[in-house]
């Protein structure tokens, strides 16, 4: 089936005059605009929004649509991503207008519906995770993990301990932790992992001294392993005064099974866009709910649910606050289809959804472990990390490999990442595949495994069944076009060149 | 794979040019290989006090942002703008065009612990090949 090749974008399909709608002239024939609001807030040019027909805008969007790999079309098994199928049930719930009609300021009696969501899917997350509170204001991870920083440093500074500047973060952990922290004029110290790809307790302990304001964790780490020693990393560093923090990326091997807040974390985001089934990415938004331990509740940005008898209202934070991270009351459409997942899979259900994690995962590593090599021993969690060096492909990078997988009709795998393994393809099935999709998935791996020694072009020139083949991301980064402007500006001085 | 004779080398795959109190501070040939396409430098602030291998500035590609280690403690004296507008110099010329910064050495001892070009190359070729 071809796929339109006009990559033209709406601006430049515009006809002067073209119109998808009509306006009902009767509705706007009463007083003229332009006497009703001040000619010092009327615009003055046109609004240069592009002029389609219905059929255009139509076909541009389903065009573009078609050329989209997404969790809809696709296996995704993008590691430490959580791409999940989202179940529609929670958009249909979402799209619901006695949710899409409220406004968030409106009378709180005539929000207790929503604000009942709100506090029964914090107490789904308190049980979860083994935490205090949570506020559900953070827009997304790294939000959550900003927010995360500024607790830190309010419980700090309330115990009048500002000599604690440092926050120490592993080596394999996500970019966003240490950059979070540094956004917040946080020392980001680099933890070592030892050969099996844990934190390495020796190397912890010669960084901790009372300058050390927070320990990030993901747990089960980006190598997909459960920190065994878990309970003394997070003892040791109680014990030189300083927080934990769980970074929630990792969270969907556990639900029912262990709980952060049992580990020992004092905060923790979990991402709802991940563990539970919210969209994701470009098609989010995200939500990255912060929940702490009860002596960091005060410092909690407000305003949070409170329950009294049989109604809820919002209790203002107090005066340790951090303040507000985001307006009202976060991304309210995630926190309903996250409640709406919680709900139709109840306790038993969440269990079921980590140990299917797991065991796929298991299930891809077993099956792959000899064509490649697995960067760590024994069992995983919901992820695993493969290297392809060993298979010897000339010139073959991991990225080529995940361009190749284009071509079978998989997106790729998280590739070059974690940093610590070279040319790694970071492999997270979730639990939502078939085993057939597993097994044309590993089949599709073996198969690229094979070409790359013996027609490394063909994997490195990849994909090649696409209408979109290999973006220039070097160019992109150096000179990024960021919008219909710099388009034009950069058309004008192509044209300007060429003549 | 070029190791200049003039130079010495860190472990983290630094190159320093000494010149008598001052120096300039890049990366070798092997790590901007292994760095690939350089996207963006963030350059040190010139008077900035930087302390023998701590970071002093970072290098972005498209793959990763690399930390570069000050090879000896200093004070820096300059910084290559040039990287600002073309940060793929130091992919074209990691020796020469692509320098990073200078500095002034605060330690010139130091340098003692540094690598020869010698001592540098057998450590590239003999760690196994990424």
């Amino acid at each position: 089936m071809l796929i339109s090749q006009d990559d033209r974008l709406s601006f430049e399909k515009s006809k002067s005059g073209r119109r998808a709608v009509t306006l009902p002239s009767a509705r706007f024939s009463g007083e003229s605009p332009t006497k009703a609001v001040s000619s010092g807030l009327l615009r003055q040019t046109s609004i240069g929004f592009p002029e389609l027909s219905e059929s255009d805008i139509v076909r541009h969007f389903i065009n573009l649509s078609r050329k989209n790999f997404s969790v809809d079309t696709h296996f995704y098994p993008l590691g430490s991503c959580t791409m999940k199928y989202n179940p529609k049930v929670n958009e249909w719930a979402a799209r619901n207008e006695k949710f899409t009609a409220l406004h968030p300021l409106q009378e709180e009696s005539t929000a207790q519906g929503m604000m009942e969501i709100l506090w029964e899917l914090e107490g789904g997350l308190k049980e979860i995770s083994g935490m205090d509170r949570f506020t559900l204001q953070p827009a997304a991870g790294a939000h959550g993990e900003l927010t995360g920083m500024m607790l830190v440093r309010a419980y700090h500074a309330s115990r009048g301990e500002t000599k604690r500047t440092k926050v120490l973060v592993p080596d394999s952990s996500h970019g966003t932790n240490p950059a979070s922290a540094a956004l917040f004029g946080f020392h980001v110290v680099e933890i070592k992992s030892d050969s099996r790809g844990r934190v390495d307790l020796e190397d912890l302990k010669q960084h901790l001294d009372d300058h050390v304001a927070c320990l990030m964790l993901t747990n089960p780490n980006t190598l997909g392993l459960f920190e065994k020693n878990i309970l003394e990393i997070t003892k040791l560093v109680h014990q030189h005064g300083g927080l934990l923090y769980y970074d929630g990326a990792n969270l969907n091997p556990l639900l029912g099974i262990a709980r952060p807040g049992d580990m020992g974390f004092d905060i923790i985001h979990i991402n709802l866009h991940k563990t539970f089934s919210t969209p994701h990415g470009g098609g989010g938004p995200g939500a990255g709910p912060v929940g702490v331990k009860k002596h960091l509740i005060p410092f909690l940005p407000g305003p949070l649910v409170e329950k009294a008898g049989g109604s809820y209202r919002w209790a203002d934070a107090g005066p340790q606050s951090i303040g507000r991270v985001k307006l009202f009351h976060g991304n309210i459409g995630v926190m309903v289809r996250a409640y709406v997942y919680l709900k139709m899979l109840g306790k038993e259900g969440l269990r079921k959804v980590s140990e299917a994690a797991i065991l796929n995962a298991n299930y891809m590593k077993e099956c792959l472990k000899d064509t490649f090599t697995v960067a760590t021993q024994g069992p995983c969690m919901h992820e695993f990390v493969l290297s392809i060096k060993s298979l010897g492909a000339q010139g073959v990078h991991a990225g080529d490999v995940g361009k190749r997988l284009l071509d079978f009709g998989f997106h790729a795998p998280t590739v070059h990442f974690p940093l610590v393994v070279p040319e790694a393809l970071m492999i997270e099935p979730t639990e939502t595949e078939s085993r057939e999709t597993l097994d044309l998935f590993i089949e599709a791996m073996k198969a690229i495994a094979d070409e790359a020694v013996s027609d490394p072009e063909k994997v490195k020139t990849a994909p090649h069944t696409l209408p979109v083949r290999r973006p220039n991301d070097v160019l992109a980064a150096r000179k990024p076009i960021l919008s219909y402007r710099d388009q034009l500006r950069e058309k004008m001085l192509l044209a300007e060149a060429a003549a | 794979m070029d190791f200049p004779e003039n130079l010495k080398y860190t472990k983290t795959h630094e190159w320093i040019a000494v010149q008598g109190a001052k120096a300039k501070v890049g990366v070798t040939e092997h790590a901007q290989k292994e760095i690939s396409d350089v996207v963006f430098v963030e350059l040190p602030k010139q008077g900035q006090a930087v302390q023998q291998s701590k970071p002093a500035a970072v290098v972005e590609s498209v793959k990763a942002a690399f930390d570069i280690y000050a090879p000896v403690s200093g004070k820096i004296t300059g910084a290559n703008k040039a990287l600002e507008s073309n940060p793929g110099l130091i992919n074209q010329s990691p020796y020469v065009d692509g320098w990073i910064f200078e500095l002034e050495i605060s330690h010139p001892a130091e340098l003692n612990a540094l690598m020869s070009a010698a001592q540098y190359r057998e450590m590239v070729l003999q760690a196994p090949k990424h």
